[in-house]
């Protein structure tokens, strides 16, 4: 003891070993103060919860527009006449589409796998005593395959039925269920207005379509038979055509675009006197939307984890003040300042990472069971829950530093003597 | 006695030369030491007495580093630390000295032997060395049967022996002691003061005691009277007291 030689200012203590002990310092500190941890951190909890709830339900949404866009055939090119946008052209109206057309865009265009024609009425089906109120679409066998309706029974059209207009008819599940509650349709004949068919299948459910629309509701007839009995002229309403997945959706939109001006003459400075709606187009503008509605909505919630933030600075700055005498304790025993700091600034970051951890839980739970009740697909997003978690380290970080500066501030002798 | 020492004696543990101590400025400036000088031997037991307001806590909390005099020097093992920064000053307590308070300062809540594993904490000591010191210290202190108890569960005179190993647990040079036997009973307090002599006898550990009681001091070899920021006279052996 009395050797003087021995110099009294030993080392620094290692950062890591300090990291490690301050870790274990907080999780003693955090597991001493159970209930108040839980409230500390139940708005980190809730902020977390709520925005990886509405990002996971908004993608979920997203990923249900594209399947229910697809499920009306993946790539389809619906052609109408008419401009898109406005009337223009002084009020008259452009002329319709021809057989010929869908011949030249069959012969013509690369990347087209199948090509109908459309021409709709709307007619009321009565079978026995019931009626019900659908659209009787005119079209040929190619329909089938573009739109990718599968026969539930009976069969497709013959060609002899196209090129004769048959009154055949395949009828949609929907009109099915109204009309055929317990019989089997095929083979027996149904009423549409005044015009009688025999029905030669069924067309298996698809389902609502992406704009909420009944795509089962329907009667599919030739169209040569829509246009002699319904509607009463040669006109096709609409080309529906799909394109080979290989081709690009907008080289082949454009070849059928420039062979119908060619057809059509529509040269120079003339505005298109028809419209080209791509499926693709369709669904990645809904997406859009939906992408921005939850973009929007997750930001509303993202300002519940800065509340909570706030709250676990408040709770924190209560605890310092609390544990002023511990840190009057700590001091004396040795510990330096940037212990100190760090064992708070790490119970911070420790009790948010906790919320995160059960905030992201819970929104697992709840996406699962609100993905389930909203019929929409679950999608599992690795780098929404990575953000969410790291962010709620942050929040940590941020609002623990000025609790923790603080202890780190005090004078031993004064947080001892606090009572 | 003196300040002066005869050349043959072995140059004391800490020394205080013309220490002042002054708080505030101004007007509402107060001198709390004014030129405190103190000898103080490895080994010796010293009891610290005076008046409120003499100037006992302030020379003690300068002693344990947790302050720094105005002006004067502050001899520790011959080194000069009255200029140390706050994490040094800190650093050193954690070596060399050990606390014992009138109110206990136990962690509420954390059990005898966290408590006292709480200084191997901070020096780095891992967790098998941690739990071993420990309970080495506190079978000195005699409550190795109490380790997994926490504050609540310990009578006073238990919470004061578990403060006591948390004080030893690091070997410390100087056990400084403020009024340990403030808050306990007669009967609680003379066995603390028994626990603080054997451990000076024993384990050669400095004690540094302030007291009111005549009765505790009487426990120290050596006893040193402030009175008005400066050290009335210092008693020694039998004379203490």
């Amino acid at each position: 003891m009395t050797d003087a030689a021995a110099p009294p200012p030993p080392g620094r203590a290692s950062t890591a070993r300090l990291v490690g002990t301050t870790v274990l310092l907080a999780l003693r500190a955090i597991r001493r103060h159970l209930l108040r941890s839980i409230l500390t951190v139940l708005g980190i909890v809730i902020g977390v919860f709520a925005v990886v709830t509405i990002v996971t339900l908004g993608k979920g949404a997203t990923e249900s527009t594209r399947q229910q866009i697809s499920s009306l055939g993946a790539n389809i090119l619906t052609v109408l006449p008419g401009q898109a946008n406005g009337r223009g052209g002084g009020g008259q109206t452009p002329p319709p589409f021809k057989f010929e057309d869908l011949d030249a865009i069959r012969g013509q265009v690369a990347g087209v796998t199948a090509v109908a024609p459309q021409a709709q009425s709307s007619a009321t089906a009565v079978h026995n005593a019931a009626n019900w109120a659908t659209t009787v679409n005119g079209t040929t066998d190619a329909y089938l395959d573009a739109q990718d309706w599968k026969i539930e029974d009976g069969r497709r059209f013959t060609d002899a039925e196209e090129q004769a207009g048959k009154s055949v008819c395949l009828m949609g599940s929907t009109v099915k269920q109204n009309l055929y509650p317990n019989e089997a349709p095929v083979g027996s004949t149904l009423r549409l207005g005044n015009v009688s068919c025999t029905v030669i299948g069924t067309l298996a459910t698809r389902g609502a379509g992406g704009f909420g629309q009944d795509n089962d509701d329907t009667v599919l007839m030739p169209i040569k038979a829509v246009q002699r009995r319904f509607t009463g002229n040669r006109d096709i309403r609409a080309i529906i055509v799909s394109a080979d997945p290989a081709y690009d959706s907008a080289d082949v939109q454009e070849s059928i675009a420039k062979l119908l001006r060619e057809r059509r003459n529509i040269t120079g400075g003339k505005l298109d006197d028809f419209t080209i709606f791509d499926s693709r187009q369709i669904a990645d503008t809904l997406s859009g939307i939906t992408n921005i509605l939850t973009g929007i909505v997750g930001a509303v919630a993202a300002i519940s984890l800065l509340v909570g933030g706030i709250g676990i600075m408040n709770i924190m700055l209560v605890s310092v003040t609390e544990r002023t005498r511990e840190i009057g304790i700590r001091l004396a025993i040795g510990a330096v300042a940037r212990e100190v700091m760090l064992q708070f600034l790490v119970e911070a970051v420790v009790l948010s990472c906790l919320g995160g951890l059960i905030g992201l839980v819970l929104a697992l739970i709840a996406s699962l069971g609100l993905t389930a009740a909203l019929n929409v697909p679950f999608v599992f997003d690795p780098w929404t829950n990575l953000m969410a978690f790291l962010f709620s380290g942050l929040i940590g970080v941020v609002f623990g530093y000025f609790p923790a500066r603080r202890a780190a501030a005090l004078n031993p002798i004064d947080a001892l003597r606090y009572e | 006695m003196s300040q002066a020492l005869p050349s043959s004696a072995p140059d004391p543990l800490i020394r205080l030369i013309g220490v002042t101590k002054r708080f505030g400025s101004g007007e509402a400036a107060f001198q709390a030491l004014k030129g405190v000088d103190l000898d103080i031997m490895a080994g010796d037991f010293m009891a610290v007495m005076g008046p409120s307001g003499s100037g006992k806590s302030t020379t003690m909390n300068i002693l344990g580093c947790l302050d720094v005099p105005t002006t004067g020097s502050f001899l520790f093992r011959g080194h000069h630390i009255e200029s140390l920064g706050r994490d040094q000053r800190a650093l050193l307590r954690r070596r060399y000295l050990g606390f014992v308070f009138q109110g206990f300062n136990l962690l509420s809540r954390t059990t005898a032997l966290e408590n006292v594993e709480l200084p191997l904490l901070y020096r780095g000591d891992d967790k098998r060395a941690r739990r071993t010191a420990a309970l080495a210290a506190l079978d000195q202190v005699g409550l190795v049967d109490w380790a997994s108890h926490t504050p609540s569960e310990l009578s006073g005179g238990q919470q004061q022996r578990v403060a006591i190993a948390r004080a030893i647990v690091t070997h410390p040079d100087v056990l400084l002691a403020d009024e340990p036997t403030g808050n306990l009973d007669s009967e609680r307090s003379l066995e603390i003061m028994e626990l603080l002599t054997r451990l000076n006898r024993d384990r050669g550990i400095t004690v540094l005691m302030v007291t009111h009681e005549a009765e505790m001091a009487a426990f120290a070899r050596t006893v040193v009277h402030f009175r008005d920021g400066l050290v009335e006279r210092v008693t020694t052996g039998a004379l203490a007291a």
